[in-house]
């Protein structure tokens, strides 16, 4: 498939270059793996005026950590988080979703701050950043501000940022504490296959609980209802019940090609209830 | 816009417009021809290249984004023949249209490089982004895997 959409090209020199160069007139893009922009270029679901590629920018390309925070920069993909070390260390659960974005060859090339972006109901990296309150650095012409995870996906497709605006990096607080923590995604098959249902769950000790679900609703989303039943309790077969229980009034999934409603609601009962055993069992 | 990197170890340069994918680049600019074009949008692994050592799936690539880039192709892999790993392929039957061949043997490449004994399941994994439209998934996964009981090389 030829690209028959003209726009044009430029490498952004620095991050203050790529601001500049956003806040002008037009549908300027910011490029970095490229892996959803280029395929919606392609099929003129995206007609920028042009692409600014931030692969050149040293600053964006770090996985960086500090006692306090883990730093995810605009250029690291996927497979960075699969190399980290630091990510095998104390987001171990973080890889475990790496893992089920896509294959090999995609994850060599997408970002996470790519994926957020796009900001699609299916999107892998989400329910684990809402369950560990990642934050999202932005910066524009006019200054830096950051956007707690669980403000940033507004609607399909939706995101909280503005024109004008550049992700800069994620950021993820080190666990205080010892936590257990796991991601399970529905596909159809390993590879290339969108989620049609995800779960992340933390498990803290003193029996405290984040969940979160992906692509069973317009937005990923915390389960805030979820974690209020299960926080403070011990976790019982007739707790866990109770939660699952509940979990049809919590999503609203779509019938698709990839699934009916039905089907995506059963599973994330299914899939929540083995997210929160291994989760628990990690925890231990 | 005029772009220079280098291919299977020369120094190569082109003219292209924005708008060109890699893919289209190494193949009618450049020609070369072992990526090939399916589908298009990154699902099935054909175009499937090496990219600074990295895999990656040309079609989503722009020509302009790979200025100084390293890219290697199953051309670049076999300048001194048939590898080890292409040779393992003919002895399984793993070949059928040949179609999906490039892009798996680069995909094994790739994985063998950094795992020199992986398993069925870690070679499956490694895959899972090239489809074979002859569905002839069981001896090309027997090819790598021969490889392995062979030592890895």
């Amino acid at each position: 498939m030829t690209i028959t959409h003209q726009f044009d090209y430029i490498k952004a020199k620095s991050v203050a270059h790529a601001c500049k160069l956003l806040s002008k007139k037009g549908d300027h893009r910011l490029l970095s793996g490229g892996t959803d922009l280029i395929g919606h270029i392609k099929e003129n679901l995206a007609t920028p005026d042009s692409l600014i590629d931030l692969k050149g920018i040293d600053a964006l390309k770090h996985l960086s950590v500090t006692p306090s925070t883990i730093k995810i920069g605009a250029l690291c993909t996927f497979s960075d988080l699969l190399n980290s070390k630091e990510m095998a260390k104390y987001f171990p659960a973080v890889q475990e979703m790496a893992q089920t974005v896509a294959s090999v060859a995609v994850r060599n090339r997408a970002t996470v701050v790519g994926n957020i972006c796009s900001a699609v109901p299916s999107l892998d990296s989400a329910p684990l950043l809402l369950t560990y309150d990642a934050v999202v650095c932005v910066v524009s012409s006019k200054g830096v501000r950051k956007v707690p995870i669980n403000q940033w996906f507004i609607s399909s497709r939706q995101s909280a940022i503005r024109k004008g605006e550049l992700v800069c990096a994620i950021e993820i607080k080190m666990p205080a504490q010892k936590h257990g923590a796991t991601f399970v995604k529905l596909g159809r098959y390993r590879g290339e296959d969108l989620a049609q249902a995800s779960v992340a769950v933390v498990a803290l000790p003193r029996d405290r609980y984040r969940i979160a679900f992906g692509a069973v609703a317009p937005t990923p989303f915390r389960a805030d209802q979820l974690e209020k039943l299960l926080n403070g309790k011990q976790l019982t077969d007739n707790l866990v019940g109770q939660a699952v229980t509940l979990i049809p009034s919590l999503v609203s999934p779509i019938t698709d090609i990839r699934a009916t409603k039905e089907y995506r609601t059963h599973m994330c009962q299914v899939m929540f209830e083995r997210a929160v055993e291994t989760a628990v069992a990690r925890l231990r | 816009m005029k772009v220079s990197f280098t291919l299977n170890s020369e120094t190569r340069w082109l003219e292209c417009q924005p708008n060109q994918t890699l893919l289209h680049a190494l193949r009618e600019q450049l020609g070369v021809k072992s990526p090939k074009c399916g589908c298009e949008r990154g699902d099935c692994g054909t175009c499937t290249i090496l990219l600074d050592g990295k895999s990656i799936k040309s079609c989503l690539v722009l020509a302009c984004e790979v200025e100084g880039c390293e890219i290697t192709t199953l051309e670049g892999l076999m300048q001194s023949g048939l590898t080890p790993l292409q040779k393992a392929f003919l002895d399984q039957n793993a070949f059928q249209c040949g179609f999906c061949a490039p892009g798996m043997v680069i995909a094994a490449t790739e994985l063998l490089e950094h795992n020199s004994s992986p398993n069925r399941g870690e070679i499956e994994e490694a895959l899972a982004g090239n489809l074979c439209r002859c569905t002839g998934y069981a001896p090309i996964i027997d090819a790598v895997l021969d490889l392995v009981d062979n030592g890895g090389k």
